[in-house]
């Protein structure tokens, strides 16, 4: 299992090789890479994310565990990056490793879930006009219910 | 001393990223009150508290959550990471 919050890009492709490296019991490997949008119209200059320093990591290992136990699977891991992005960077990523593809797709739709609402982050949108706090979503809690 | 840390548009209205408090509050929204006595941009940033969110000692909570010696008390508004 592997947790890195960090300001840095990362290599998907990359990550990605190392993750299947040696798990020659796992059957399915599912990835989710979460880019930096711009809105409607256009005018997203950069997006600022700030996180909770000791408590990010600490809440993303949590659910991460829980991941892995409830789903059985063989490794997890998830790159979530702060600081300044623009449209079209990468801000995270989760792969989940699992003997069989239902496993993996529903841990790391759980991961997802968890992270967009209980991780610690923050994403303040700086356009053209000024500046904004992103709002929470409802929809965003209400995922959390299926789980 | 309790470390009391505010984020995103909270640690904005605020003005600090966090301080240093000596509390005699039982409890998180004991702490709240003590806050928006002390002045003006407290209240302002604890007017609505259903807008808000808070973890004690690095673990999310409630505001009926009793401060037993806590060490951290971090206030901020719902998370969007993802």
């Amino acid at each position: 299992m592997r947790v890195s919050v960090q300001l840095d890009d990362f290599d998907i492709g990359q990550e990605l090789d190392l993750f299947r490296n040696g798990k020659s019991n796992t059957g399915a490997i599912v990835s989710f890479q979460g880019i930096v949008r711009n809105n409607s119209e256009n005018s997203l200059l950069n997006m600022d994310i700030e996180q909770y320093p000791g408590m990010t990591q600490k809440a993303i290992s949590k659910y991460v565990m829980t991941a892995v136990e409830r789903w059985s699977l063989n490794d997890a891991l998830v790159i979530h990056r702060h600081g300044k992005l623009f449209p079209g960077d990468q801000i995270m990523m989760v792969a989940t490793a699992a003997m069989h593809r239902h496993d993996a797709f529903q841990s790391a739709e759980f991961l997802m879930d968890y992270l967009k609402s209980r991780a610690p982050f923050w994403k303040k949108e700086i356009t053209k006009q000024g500046y904004h706090w992103v709002e929470s979503v409802l929809d965003d809690e209400k995922a959390l219910e299926r789980w | 001393m309790i470390k009391v840390l505010y984020f995103a548009w909270v640690r904005e209205r605020i003005g600090v990223p966090y301080e240093m408090l000596e509390t005699q509050s039982g409890t998180v929204m004991e702490l709240v009150e003590e806050l928006k006595q002390k002045e003006e941009r407290y209240k302002v940033a604890f007017s609505d508290l259903s807008a808000l969110k808070v973890a004690v000692d690095q673990e999310l909570c409630e505001f009926d959550t009793e401060l037993n010696g806590a060490l951290e008390v971090a206030f901020f508004p719902p998370m969007t990471g993802g």
